[in-house]
């Protein structure tokens, strides 16, 4: 159901377990058959089992594994015009709202951390746990094809992670993102970074109810990054610069860099660091506990949340 | 940019519609994309085709209504059209732009049988 690339039911894993929801069988005649596999997120789901065939038994059915109980002969309908209007990704941005919803209720400051592979989103998540040194509880959600590593290295450091493998999904949804908040058990005014999968194109169309969305460049890239994967920089609020202990042995440009992601977003803010040596790392800190305190401060009743939204 | 998970997305919408609408055959499927989505047309067309396969729009025509793209131009304080998210200002050069249109990725309108 995920509207993830390529990524068939069974392959999405949560710490592990499957967050499908079984089958859904969709009837040409609009009869809906749904089995409920049981989850732990707390978000609603359809599970309406409709069974009436008031419209007659025109149809094929759409599923080829239908039961033969259910086939339809095909037939010859009058064709009509239907105004749909609806966004591609509407699915996903309304999963995206409901966890926006539940996070913006309890004040929790959510980041979805973006990057291409390799920048250093893992060790600078680390630094910034170790860092904050348990004046804020932070909470992690972990995005990769496959392993747990990553989840395993942020659990060292004594914050909460878990890790959503996405099979051959190059992206988190925010129905993945959903099911993992609910094993999360977020506290109120606490801070939640999602580490989307290393990709610089596809998370940036993918709203997972994130506050902000970050996204790191280091320096051991290309300066020209902002402008050869321009969505990624333009839904983002802050660009870290990371790796920038390492200038000194580059030819890369910061002046550049800058230049360009504000080229495709005017108003990108920029924080140089290293999550090796710490440099730049107060003003990332700041930066967060800013936005936490907003988080906090505009905690809404559900009914103000959705009214704004 | 993915479209092989916009396909999917699109696929989605068109069965909830048929639940809703009691429809049974899609023939022809309408998408306005934005010049500015990021959404490459040839790739849309070959995964719109593979993702419909076997699904109630098998064999469905894809009509594409692309839309412009428009900024606002933060020095002439104007809207004015673009080509890229990056794009200048064709008026006065500048890339102080804020996207205001073509980003559109929808789906507009289906024929139905």
């Amino acid at each position: 159901m995920c509207t993830t690339c390529g990524c068939a039911a069974g392959e999405v894993k949560i710490d592990g377990d499957d967050p499908h929801h079984g089958h859904e069988h969709v009837h040409a005649d609009g009869t809906r058959h749904s089995h409920d596999h049981g989850h732990d997120g707390d978000h609603g789901h359809d599970h309406a089992h409709p069974h009436t065939h008031d419209s007659g038994h025109r149809y094929a059915p759409v599923h080829s594994n239908a039961s033969p109980a259910h086939s339809h002969a095909p037939g010859i309908g009058t064709k009509r015009m239907v105004q749909i209007e609806q966004d591609i990704l509407a699915k996903n941005n309304a999963y995206a709202q409901q966890n926006r919803q539940r996070l913006a209720e309890r004040g929790i400051f959510t980041l979805n951390l973006v990057s291409s592979p390799g920048s250093g989103k893992t060790t600078l998540l680390c630094k910034t746990i170790d860092m904050l040194n348990g004046k804020a509880s932070v909470a992690v959600i972990e995005g990769d094809q496959q392993t747990d590593q990553d989840a395993e290295r942020i659990r060292a450091t004594g914050a909460k992670a878990v890790q959503i493998n996405t099979g051959k999904g190059c992206h988190l949804d925010a129905h993945m993102v959903g099911h993992a908040m609910g094993k999360l058990e977020l506290p109120e005014d606490s801070l939640l970074m999602i580490e989307n999968v290393g990709n610089l194109v596809c998370p940036a169309a993918f709203d997972l109810g994130e506050v902000h969305k970050v996204v790191i460049l280091s320096v051991t890239e290309g300066e020209d990054k902002p402008i050869k994967y321009p969505d990624m920089f333009r839904a983002a609020t802050l660009m870290l610069l990371n790796k920038c202990d390492l200038l000194p042995y580059l030819s890369f440009k910061v002046d550049a860099a800058i230049e360009f992601a504000r080229r495709v977003n005017p108003g990108i803010e920029v924080i140089q660091l290293s999550a090796t040596t710490g440099q730049g790392m107060e003003q990332w800190l700041d930066w967060i506990a800013r936005g936490a305190q907003r988080s906090a401060q505009q905690k809404a009743p559900p009914a103000l949340v959705s009214a704004v939204r | 940019m993915h479209e092989m998970s916009l396909a999917e997305g699109v696929l989605q919408l068109i069965e909830d519609a048929a639940r809703e609408q009691k429809f049974g055959k899609v023939t022809t499927v309408w998408l306005e994309i934005g010049q500015l989505s990021g959404v490459e047309v040839e790739a849309m067309k070959f995964c719109f085709d593979a993702v419909m396969r076997d699904s109630i729009a098998d064999g469905a025509t894809l009509e594409i209504v692309a839309t412009p793209g428009t900024g606002w131009c933060m020095q002439c304080s104007m809207s004015v059209p673009m080509s890229e998210v990056f794009g200048e200002c064709p008026q006065c050069g500048s890339h102080q732009m804020q996207v205001t249109g073509g980003t559109e990725m929808r789906v507009k309108e289906l024929e139905v049988a």
